[in-house]
């Protein structure tokens, strides 16, 4: 029966697609409205196939549902080698233009790439990431399986779809032009469907969870999911122009929305990256370091602190604009404040290790997860002092914020994940161990070194150029063109850009070692059975 | 350690996986910098524009504001150099190079102008590029002494916003049809040769007949060229376009419109006079 009311939903989806691709006003529109009708199409044969054959029910609810969490570490370690591979490339276009190549010329240059290597490792990467950790961490702790059976296959398909369609429309030109909101407006819909249901399979699972306390990683998790769908659905308010074309028109102009666009744009850092990240740093550092948490106080504490602070931080991305210096003075305050709630989070990470830092030596995996926890405690402190007004007047604009951006995302957010991957994988696939721990920290060195050449370079490019701006001469007249602060940025560039190709090298290495691990490390016996831990 | 704050601390009693966590307390330097933070936080507000309010928002109790704060700086540079300024805007042109005081802040006033407003184009070491002259050599479109690139300055070149803009444009000899292509193939031929070797030196002669009819009125006979049309010199191998057979072709059979904005409309005469200053001791001035 409910194989007939799928086949009416996608048979109407692919004939809707059809005639929006035929009416199409714009290539990227068209692109997507073909994407779509391929997948519906698809799933709708698919669905004829099964329809009729006798379904084998097998009771699966003494299980955690561990096949989604599966492709979700699949596809966050293949996104994961998509965006280094965009960053690394267009950190060369940077260092040398002709790069831009001229046959690629409106595919393929700069500002077409850009976004798309934002959004795969944010979005595809770090989001992909999130939401197969989460899985796996909220059955764990609250020892139930998910809840709403395929829903959260639904999830992770429809995620995926959303970063398609999102990175096919950049490469053919439809975006909102606003910083890691860039897909256009019905690309955003689809994406407050797939979130909504990702609320709905997280709280589900929690509310039928078998353990009497909700375990703090999941605090975490779940502020993320709430946070990210109010940021989303305000900073996407925009009326398309056309059913059948991609532009829309956002509905707050000038400093409204540039203000709704760094409210969302910081707590996307705040939430997505940081919280949704802690989350996963409360599970697997105590079970990797086979710790207890250092302090459940300080988590409480720093939670709450967290999450009410970070939401008032977004104004300091805009001092000295047009913005009120009313609304730059919270911004920064908030800023400051922030910094202690930030570091509880490391703090619980790192003293978790207590009585346990020997593992430092012996074990690759806790290595990442530390350094990750050190990058993280890094910018956390690096964000608030940018957020000083005079630090800012200095900082902005420059590409010392480029650098900070990477040394959370690629010190913070990519070791984290890559930790959480090694944990995962043996554990998924049923492995004894990973298949190979020097390269593991072979991983670590080339991935660590990577970002330190990346952070160096952009603080040195970003203060240099800060400096060269503001230089003026005994008259007080401007000393420095534009193009001399270019050219003078040039070979701090290329040490970027290798180091860049450090850090892809380190994750092909991942993804090589875990491809090994599950075809060649001894196997063990299945442990995905329900076991409530009280 | 870690047994030492299990059995110290002990833990709240849960376990989730296999995971505990314990009941330390929260470091005392972490709760008193987060405190001090907020302190601090407090104050500052108080001292900065900060709380909104129904029509406003409190304004501190330094006064301080951004943009008075820019304003402030820009008032205290403008009032240092006020008296040079009026200085560089009213004396004779000719007569800023003999100030060597004048002429510095001038030549500095100058560059500032030129990387901010004509980098774009001719290059921040005023180099120029394709189709945008070289301002460091002695080869002049419009005249090199200091009035003549005064004047280019401040009307710009083939623009519709200034009437006293410089204007003249060459003919589109091929396209509307002026010359027969095997003529211009000559013609093109013939200007080679003035400055060095000509692609075929047998239509070297019927060239300089196509020459003496068609270009001579603006290029003068010689091929010397004539600053009041802006007709280049031809004889000097220096092009702005390129002196390869092609690009003298395409140039010959489509002419060329290089602009330039009229500064006046968003220069101060001192910033104009200055900027012509500053170009006018690169190398080439006159």
């Amino acid at each position: 029966m409910t194989n007939y009311f799928k086949l009416i939903v996608l048979g109407l989806i692919t004939l809707l697609a059809m005639i929006a691709a035929n009416f199409a006003r714009d290539l990227a529109y068209m692109v997507n409205a073909l994407t779509i009708m391929l997948v519906a199409g698809g799933l709708f044969l698919w669905t004829v196939r099964k329809t009729g054959e006798p379904v084998k029910k097998v009771d699966l609810s003494g299980e955690y549902m561990d096949g989604v969490v599966r492709y979700g570490v699949v596809a966050t370690a293949l996104w994961g080698v998509v965006g280094f591979a965009a960053g690394t490339f267009i950190a060369f276009q940077l260092a040398f233009p002709a790069l831009n190549f001229e046959w690629a010329q409106g595919y393929m240059n700069f500002a077409r790439l850009r976004p798309l290597h934002t959004s795969a490792v944010i979005f595809a990467f770090g989001g992909n990431a999130l939401i197969a950790t989460s899985f796996y961490v909220v059955q764990r702790t609250s020892a139930t399986r998910l809840w709403g059976g395929n829903l959260a296959w639904f999830v992770f398909w429809g995620y995926n779809l959303f970063i398609v369609l999102a990175a096919t429309g950049y490469i053919l030109g439809a975006t909102q032009s606003k910083e890691y909101a860039e897909p256009e407006w019905y690309v955003d819909w689809w994406l407050t469907i797939v979130w909504v249901c990702y609320l709905a399979v997280f709280l589900g699972t929690i509310i039928k969870r078998k353990e009497p306390h909700i375990y703090v990683a999941n605090w975490f998790y779940l502020s993320f999911i709430v946070t990210v769908a109010m940021l989303h659905v305000v900073n996407n308010l925009a009326i398309p122009v056309s059913i059948f074309g991609s532009k829309s028109v956002q509905v707050f102009a000038g400093v409204q929305d540039a203000m709704t666009q760094w409210w969302y744009g910081h707590n996307a850092v705040g939430f997505f990256l940081t919280a949704g990240f802690l989350g996963m740093m409360y599970y697997f550092i105590p079970k990797q370091a086979e710790k207890p948490v250092y302090s459940y106080k300080l988590s409480i504490i720093h939670f709450w602190a967290l999450i009410f602070i970070y939401i008032w931080a977004g104004p300091h991305h805009l001092h000295y604009t047009a913005l009120p210096d009313w609304a730059s003075t919270l911004g920064m305050v908030f800023s400051v404040v922030l910094w202690m709630p930030s570091w509880g989070g490391m703090i619980n990470g790192l003293m978790t290790l207590s009585g346990a830092w020997d593992k430092l030596r012996t074990d690759p995996v806790i290595r990442m997860m530390v350094i990750a926890v050190g990058f993280y405690g890094m910018s956390t402190f690096e964000g608030p002092m940018m957020s000083i007004r005079a630090v800012n007047s200095l900082s902005h604009y420059t590409d010392w914020t480029i650098g900070h951006v990477h040394s959370g995302a690629l010190g913070w957010n990519g070791m984290i994940t890559f930790g959480a991957l090694y944990f995962l994988v043996p554990k998924l696939w049923n492995r004894e161990r990973l298949y190979s721990l020097s390269m593991v920290s072979w991983h670590f060195w080339l991935a660590t070194i990577g970002i330190v050449l990346y952070a160096a370079a952009m603080w040195v490019t970003g203060i240099m150029e800060g400096l060269m701006w503001r230089e003026v001469d005994a008259n007080g007249f401007l000393v420095n063109s534009f193009a001399d602060t270019v050219a003078a940025k040039f070979p701090m560039y290329v040490v970027r850009g290798l180091g860049g190709v450090l850090y892809i090298s380190g994750a092909i290495i991942m993804c090589i070692n875990l491809y090994l691990t599950v075809r060649k490390a001894p196997a063990v016996e299945a442990t995905n059975q329900l076991v409530p831990a009280e | 350690m870690s047994k030492d704050l299990k059995e110290k601390y002990g833990t709240t009693g849960h376990s989730w996986d296999g995971i505990e966590e314990l009941n330390t307390p929260m470091p005392r330097w972490w709760l008193w910098t987060f405190y001090a933070c907020i302190f601090w936080a407090v104050l500052y507000t108080i001292a900065f524009p900060a709380w909104p309010l129904i029509t406003g928002a409190t304004p501190g109790v330094l006064g301080f504001s951004t943009r008075g704060e820019v304003a402030e700086e820009i008032a205290a540079v403008e009032q240092a150099n006020m008296q040079i300024n009026q200085q560089l805007a009213s004396v004779e042109l000719t007569s800023i190079a003999g100030d060597p005081e004048l002429n510095q802040y001038a030549v500095s006033a100058g560059a500032a102008v030129f990387k901010t407003w004509c980098a774009q184009c001719h290059g921040s070491g005023a180099a120029g590029a394709v189709g945008y002259p070289n301002l460091l050599d002695d080869d002049w479109l419009w005249g090199g002494d200091i009035e003549a690139i005064h004047t280019t300055v401040t009307h710009g070149i083939r623009n519709d916003t200034d009437p006293d803009a410089r204007y003249s444009q060459m003919p589109a000899f091929g396209t509307d049809d002026l010359l027969e292509d095997a003529q211009i193939d000559a013609v093109v031929n013939y200007v080679m040769s003035l400055s060095g070797e000509p692609q075929d030196a047998g239509l070297v002669s019927e060239g300089a007949e196509v020459f003496a009819e068609n270009c001579a009125s603006c290029h003068m006979e010689d091929g010397t060229g004539d600053r009041e049309q802006g007709a280049p010199n031809l004889t000097d191998a220096i092009w702005l376009y390129g002196g390869d057979y092609a690009t003298l072709k395409e140039t010959v059979e489509k002419a060329r419109f290089g602009v330039m904005p009229n500064w006046n409309s968003r220069l101060t005469e001192a910033q104009i006079r200055a900027v012509a200053t500053y170009v006018h001791q690169l190398g080439g001035g006159e």
